[in-house]
């Protein structure tokens, strides 16, 4: 065996690498030691984070390993390794570091909780299971067969439901775990029974072989179909979206904020890819699908979103809608959509982390989760109501923040490919979503309020986070360099 | 660095030193500052203008950069004015610098507001300098979102309903808008997203029949067309006095520049085509918005919709699309501008005295208040178009432009908006005669005392800048009519 391959794995093993450390850290360390050990994790991760941003094909060149043809155009080829099992592209190591960073913006976030009685015995455990479920997600990005993404999607699916209910003290939470793992399971059941459909018709796994069998047949539309639910659940999409409500009620905020963004745009990011390299022949059978479900996503979502009061209901409504909006770069298909398409996970990340942190820190010292608790909240905690506030525009997408501009592109890799009338939806919806994301403003500047949340000193750790994603929102949409270092990737991906 | 910039570089530049000011003294600094700069900025303009101009510069916008900004959808920011933008453009300084002083006496969260305020001017600012289709909505959107706040917050009466109905109108029109902007970009298969270069490649006549009406509509809702006023009298009634001033004066302008600079520029043949639905709508405009005027009993509903009547003259005469009737639309929207600006600081101010803006419990104000009486017959006359003042030389060119047309369906419309003249005559006299003259009725009203010198400032400034146009209209009309031709021209091909 070829022990090169294992280079092409960089991001994966350096993942491990860190879950290793901190498995013996944890389990080895004095308990004086244990003191620095978030901190720790986090610069952990943050090395790490470093680590993967090396583009791919300057680490392999290093290594001295890429092959002669592929050096000219270094930028967009990808490197099949394993025989065609894993690959490492550039636009694959691109998602990973996005979605890194968000999850090292959501570790900060956690530990402010993580410090509380019940949970503090147990924090080893809450970073190394996020991780974990974050190692699965870099599977899915980077499979090359169907069989690795299918494992991916499931390390990156069975430990959440632990997450859930990592808060097993509280009955919410426990509920909330049993609803996921239960719906998760199905639907993991479903995309399994399409995948073995596709092997049936087709006789292959691997990505690159399905597309000269594809041709369209019934059963491998039914193939498809099943495959899609699958991952419409993981994306949240209507009509598989119904566990998203209560699982994001119960769940510690910390593991919703994850769960609606990090989870969200490896399985976005994963979609497009096996719709544009294995089912790419048959697009004429999928895009009148994803054209309905993207509207009943946007549509639906944001009529019942309306009308939600306690804040993480709203806000898993509001992410259902957000979800709608990434099937648009998803539908498109393009270099402009896939470009788009992750330049919202990377501006939807940062904003809705946003959201969350505000949420969790006023949640954890207050006990407050309701829109009308929010009555009066600038006038105690001006800081937090402006990041509160940026964010939900960001999300609503108002200029000049980052949103309008992943808002903006989304629907011109929409408009692109001739799709007016869904953009015309989608528009629509962004002016109710504007309502009930004012409602929130509303509440925090204009609202009267007697008795408002107290003022809250939030620690270093969370004003760390927020900070880092107020920047984000703020500098990402003015600063074009993002989004074209990643279309320079997409084109010819 | 281009010159233009500054205008955007300045209010910027403005929050950045509000945000960091510890008291009012300070934040008045900054602001009186700022808008001084702006003032000046604006009025050098106009003369570094005509100079190159006169230095035969015939090249259609002057002073224009341009930078590529996001390469893969060729978006640049690109900048330039012409004849008609460097007349909004001193427009708005004009009211930006009244309104600072008119909201000298700010009691309530001070900082806050100016910083909304400077948003505010950054997006008007940038959407008269703009050149490229992308910036231009950008900023128009940059402008729109700080009115909710600006309402919701420091407003009067139904504020929050007003705030909500307002933002949601207009985000609906800029939604259309943003789909209209899509559309000419892609159908147009133009290289960048520049307004000029998209005139010269042309959009197909087929889409123009579903874009313009998009686009107009977009544009028209800001511009207070007829069905989609209803946001206008609501929203100025319960906006703060500067707020209003500014909104009446300027932002309502964006709409009518937008509808003329983008609408009938880029799709002159469905200009031509669709003109006819869009007249019976706008003079729908012009005579409802003066007979709603008169059964008023609040000032500020009197004078939004005596708004709504005369932004509708705008949109009427730009839709007769000729030289003259155009040159009378710009002209109308500056003199509009500046006399509803000084109708809403004077309102402002008496209501700040009377605390009432009921015009059946006023009486003899001039005896109590002359400065602001005086003014008040000056803004009055000049809104019912008495020669010498602003509104009679513009009102006199649009009418006279209108019947150029020598068709029946133009005649009858021209000779229907003609009427609105003597309705302003109606409900401007009724108000003068009720509030300013006879006894003064309440006692409470007595010792209130005339302007304070800031009042006064704001004030003489309007006054002398609509006298200026009244007298002196020629070089301004000149300016913007030289401006006109390549507009019209692309019309008449």
């Amino acid at each position: 065996m070829d022990y090169s391959n294992f280079i092409y794995l960089k991001e994966e093993l350096s993942l491990i690498a860190v879950i290793v450390i901190l498995l013996l850290y944890d389990i080895f360390g004095s308990k004086k030691s244990l003191n620095y050990f978030q901190p720790a994790a986090c610069l952990l991760f943050a090395a790490h984070i470093l680590f993967t941003c090396c583009p791919a094909g300057q680490t392999l060149a290093i290594f001295g390993n890429i092959p002669p043809a592929d050096q000219a155009n270094a930028a967009a080829s990808v490197y099949p390794t394993f025989s065609g099992m894993y690959n490492l592209f550039p636009l694959g190591s691109i998602i990973k570091t996005i979605l890194s960073v968000g999850t090292l913006i959501v570790l900060l976030q956690a530990r402010d909780w993580l410090e509380e009685e019940q949970t503090r015995v147990r924090r080893g455990e809450f970073y190394m299971i996020t991780l974990f479920t974050l190692l699965g997600m870099y599977f899915m990005i980077s499979a090359g067969n169907f069989l690795l993404f299918y494992i991916g999607l499931e390390l990156a699916s069975v430990p959440m439901a632990t997450l859930v209910a990592f808060d097993k003290h509280r009955n919410h939470s426990a509920e909330a775990g049993a609803k996921y793992i239960l719906t998760a399971v199905f639907a993991s059941g479903l995309l399994l029974y399409g995948i073995s459909l596709l092997y049936g018709t087709t006789g292959t796994l691997y990505f690159t072989d399905i597309p000269a069998a594809i041709n369209g047949s019934p059963l491998q539309i039914m193939a498809f179909i099943l495959f899609f639910a699958g991952m419409g659940f993981k994306l949240s999409l209507v009509p598989f979206h119904q566990w998203t409500p209560d699982v994001y009620q119960g769940a510690p905020t910390p593991v919703t904020a994850y769960l609606s963004v990090i989870s969200k745009g490896a399985a976005a990011f994963a979609l497009v890819t096996i719709l544009c390299k294995v089912f790419g022949n048959i697009t004429e059978h999928w895009q009148p699908i994803l054209f309905w479900i993207t509207i009943a996503t946007i549509t639906v979502a944001n009529l019942f979103a309306l009308r939600q009061q306690n804040l993480k209901r709203f806000l898993a409504y509001s992410s259902i809608s957000q979800a709608g909006y990434i099937m648009l770069g998803v539908i498109s298909a393009s270099a402009t959509g896939v470009t788009s398409l992750l330049y919202y996970i990377l501006v939807y990340i940062f904003s809705n982390l946003a959201v969350f942190g505000v949420i969790t820190i006023i949640e954890r010292r207050s006990g407050k989760e309701t829109i009308d608790d929010y009555n009066g909240l600038y006038t105690t905690n001006p800081r937090l109501s402006l990041v509160m506030m940026i964010a939900l525009f960001s999300l609503a997408g108002i200029p000049p923040l980052a949103g309008f501009f992943s808002k903006f592109f989304v629907f011109a890799a929409a408009v692109e490919q001739g799709y007016y009338w869904l953009v015309f939806i989608a528009l629509l919806n962004t002016v109710i979503s504007l309502y009930y994301y004012l409602r929130l403003v509303r509440a925090m500047f204009i609202n009267k309020n007697e008795n408002p949340v107290a003022a809250i000193r939030s620690d270093n750790y969370t004003r760390l986070g927020l900070l880092a994603c107020s920047a984000g929102i703020l500098l990402l949409g003015i600063l074009s360099i993002v989004h074209g270092e990643i279309y320079r990737h997409a084109v010819g991906w | 660095m281009n010159f233009l910039s500054l205008f955007v570089l300045v209010p910027v530049l403005m929050m950045v030193g509000l945000f960091l000011s510890k008291n009012l003294t300070q934040i008045r600094a900054v602001a009186v500052t700022g808008a001084s700069l702006l003032l000046a900025l604006a009025v050098g303009l106009v003369f570094a203008y005509l100079g190159e101009r006169a230095a035969g510069n015939t090249s259609e916008m002057l002073f224009a950069a341009d930078h590529v900004w996001y390469a893969p959808l060729n978006i640049h920011y690109s900048v330039g004015v012409d004849g008609i933008s460097v007349a909004m453009l001193l427009l708005s300084a004009i009211i930006v610098f009244t309104g600072v002083f008119a909201s000298w006496k700010m009691e309530f969260l001070e900082k806050e507001f100016f910083l909304w305020f400077c948003l505010l001017s950054t997006g008007v600012f940038g959407f008269f300098i703009s050149l490229d289709l992308f910036t231009m909505f950008m900023y128009y959107e940059i402008a729109l979102i700080p009115m909710y706040l600006l309402i919701g917050v420091w407003g009067s009466g139904r504020k929050e309903y007003s705030a909500m109905k307002l933002t949601l109108m207009l985000m609906a029109g800029s939604a259309l808008l943003l789909l209209g902007i899509l559309g000419i970009y892609y159908l147009s298969g133009a290289t960048s997203m520049n307004l000029l270069e998209i005139a010269r490649t042309g959009v197909p006549a087929a889409s123009q029949n579903w874009l313009f009406p998009l686009v107009f509509v977009g544009f028209g809702v800001l511009g207070a067309l007829f069905p989609f006023h209803t946001w206008s009298p609501d929203g100025h009634a319960s906006a703060p006095t500067a707020v209003s001033m500014l909104h009446a004066g300027v932002l309502m302008k964006l709409g009518g520049y937008g509808c003329f600079r983008v609408a009938i520029y880029l799709m002159p043949q469905a200009a031509n085509e669709l003109a006819w639905i869009f007249i019976i709508l706008t003079g729908v405009s012009v005579v409802y918005g003066a007979y709603s005027a008169i059964v008023q009993t609040d000032l500020k509903y009197i004078n939004a919709y005596s708004s709504v009547s005369h932004c509708g003259l705008v949109l009427f005469a730009i839709l007769m699309l000729n030289q003259t009737a155009m040159n009378g639309a710009i002209l109308q929207m500056l003199s509009h501008g500046l006399m509803t600006a000084l109708f809403f600081a004077l309102i402002g101010m008496i209501y700040g005295r009377t605390h009432t803006r009921d015009i059946r419990q006023m009486q003899g104000l001039m005896k109590i208040m002359p400065f602001l009486g005086v003014c008040y017959v000056i803004a009055g006359l000049a809104s019912l178009g008495l020669p010498g003042l602003s509104g009679f030389v513009a009102e006199m060119t649009i009418f006279i432009g209108a019947f150029i047309h020598q068709d029946a369906f133009h005649r009858v419309f021209t000779i229907i908006a003609c009427t609105s003249i003597v309705i302003t005559a109606v409900y401007i006299l009724r108000v003068v005669g009720k509030i300013l003259y006879g006894p003064a009725a309440d006692h409470q009203h007595i010792d209130a005392g005339d302007a304070r010198w800031y009042e006064r400032t704001s004030t003489i400034v309007l006054i002398l800048a609509i006298a200026g146009i009244g007298l002196a209209p020629l070089w301004i009309s000149d300016m913007i009519s030289d401006s006109l031709l390549p507009i019209v021209q692309n019309i008449n091909l």
